[in-house]
């Protein structure tokens, strides 16, 4: 009898799918246990890298009450689990036009009046995968506070777990994306640098430039690429590369 | 220790000028206020409904806030903010299976027990900072200014959260303005409700309310009404409009909320008022009276 090659040994767990038991080999996340047992996933999968927020999951553990979330991409399935996908929850979502707000707190109120049905039970908190303290900036906005609000929730994947759970029926999501875009656009003062960038765009200051490489024959431009200086990964702010060609509106 | 400052909603939009002329009064006497570095909405109303816990769980919750910040006392500005922390906190302390099961809802918080003092602002002048001292700070006595204390309904009920020893005749309101030099006008309206919430619903019910309250005050000659609460100044102070509307020969009296009354006696300057936010009569009398320079 030919020799066997000996297979590294894999523990097998079992879990619950939508209630339904599963054995899967240890250690993987549940996406990936989830396709192994012949899921395929067309909706409720994206990065993979736990930042689209695509793959929101629930799951209980035996013998405690608390009920648990997690990205199924980042997660590791554990022995027992029982969970199910919620990569989507039905959400309001307002439309309003960007260009006609001024970005006041008001407007956020207006185009969402169910935030004043929050009654801070923080259940939107207890199931945040990225640990934003939902609770928190809902309270930031309805006091008018569009710039801690906006810092608050920087982190939000937008997965909706929070509207999932919210008893005042909320999308939180939608509303805090809402004051950031108004933040970021209306009440942060415009980057002096990426101001003057569109300046020299404007004036037509790169157009030279520009000529040059376009009316260069093939091989020369490539060339130039290969022999183009890298910022090295490890340099501070004050690097600078050997020539200041093309580099405008660049004081050091 | 320090003592912890809970703003309210309100205060940080429509009522900035209450916040601002009481932080800036506060400083002026050489209080340290810390507000509450997280806190969210008190609900602003106190729920009776016996049993539906959840309303309370928002009050307690920013009284939790307060002994994370490492204090035992909170002071707030708005009546009904007040009120709804103080009854909350009462509720706490007073009954131990709903606090217990409030406490089990909030697993994420440490266990509360109803251990933080839920003081309003008035009774911190009068209890901590004392009138004498108040007297003592104050630049520009507010000389024949005839001041209408209103309490409206949350400062004094219900009695075990009032914040005079005499709710159905309290004194403090008096104390504060007889401080700050001015004379008290005594009139019969000064608790009664201002119609509150019912100006959604019953609109004409609140206006009626207000009618009463301002006819009551101007007939004693008032010259000015005293405020603590922001719901209060919208039906008394900014629905005037709506009564002149209806009928001119409407009583008319400008309203300003007690801490710029005070921030006025204390000489601070017009910014600490935030006057934009009163009504334009309340601008005309401070002109007229000449306490402080106003701007046009």
């Amino acid at each position: 009898m030919a020799e066997t090659q000996e297979q590294p040994k894999v523990e097998m767990i079992p879990i619950y799918i939508m209630g339904k038991k599963y054995i899967v080999p240890e250690e993987l996340t549940i996406m990936k246990a989830m396709e192994h047992v012949g899921y395929q996933f067309i909706r409720g999968c994206g990065c993979r890298m736990g930042v689209c927020g695509a793959c929101g999951t629930v799951f209980r553990k035996p013998g405690d009450y608390k009920i648990q979330v997690g990205l199924a991409c980042q997660t590791v399935a554990e022995a027992d689990m029982y969970l199910t996908q919620l990569p989507f929850f039905p959400a309001n979502r307002a439309t309003w036009e960007l260009e006609e707000l001024e970005g006041t707190a008001e407007e956020v109120h207006a185009a969402y009046p169910e935030i004043f049905r929050c009654v801070g039970c923080n259940a939107c908190t207890k199931v945040c995968p990225s640990e934003v303290q939902t609770m928190d900036y809902i309270a930031l906005i309805k006091r008018g506070d569009m710039e801690g609000a906006a810092e608050h929730s920087f982190e939000c994947i937008q997965c909706g777990l929070c509207t999932s759970r919210c008893m005042g029926e909320l999308p939180q999501y939608h509303i805090a994306q809402m004051v950031r875009r108004l933040y970021g656009s209306k009440l942060v003062p415009p980057a002096k640098h990426n101001q003057d960038q569109c300046t020299f765009v404007e004036n037509g200051d790169y157009k030279a430039m520009m000529d040059e490489l376009e009316n260069m024959d093939k091989d020369t431009w490539v060339e130039l690429y290969k022999e183009r200086q890298w910022e090295p990964g490890s340099e501070g702010e004050d690097w600078r590369p050997d020539s200041d060609k093309g580099l405008l509106g660049y004081d050091g | 220790m320090g003592i912890s400052y809970y703003p309210g909603c309100t205060l940080k939009l429509k009522a900035k000028n209450l916040e601002d002329s009481a932080m800036a009064a506060a400083a002026a006497l050489d209080a340290e206020m810390q507000e509450l570095p997280r806190w969210n909405c008190c609900g602003a109303v106190f729920s009776l409904a016996d049993d539906n816990l959840l309303m309370h769980v928002a009050p307690v919750r920013d009284l939790i806030r307060v002994k994370e910040q490492g204090n035992d006392k909170v002071v707030t500005l708005c009546s009904m903010c007040y009120n709804t922390l103080a009854r909350a906190n009462n509720l706490v302390r007073e009954d131990e299976e709903k606090r217990d099961t409030i406490n089990r809802f909030m697993d994420e918080e440490p266990d509360y027990t109803g251990d933080v003092e839920v003081v309003h602002f008035l009774t911190w002048l009068r209890d901590d900072v004392g009138w004498d001292k108040v007297k003592a700070a104050v630049k520009k006595p507010l000389d024949g200014l005839k001041v209408a204390p209103y309490y409206g309904c949350t400062l004094t009920r219900p009695y075990d959260v009032a914040i005079d020893d005499q709710p159905e005749n309290p004194a403090i309101m008096r104390e504060f303005i007889e401080a700050l030099g001015a004379e008290c006008v005594e009139y019969t309206e000064q608790q009664t409700c201002c119609g509150s919430y019912q100006v959604l619903a019953s609109p004409e019910t609140a206006l009626h309310d207000a009618n009463k309250i301002l006819g009551s005050a101007q007939g004693a000659g008032a010259d000015v009404l005293a405020l603590s609460c922001p719901l209060c100044e919208y039906n008394v102070g900014a629905q005037q409009r709506k009564l002149q509307e209806n009928d001119p020969e409407s009583p008319k009296v400008p309203t300003l909320y007690f801490t710029q009354l005070l921030a006025i006696a204390l000489g601070l300057d017009e910014d600490a008022l935030n006057l934009d936010l009163n009504q334009d009569a309340a601008r005309e009398l401070l002109k007229n009276k000449n306490y402080m320079a106003v701007s046009p």
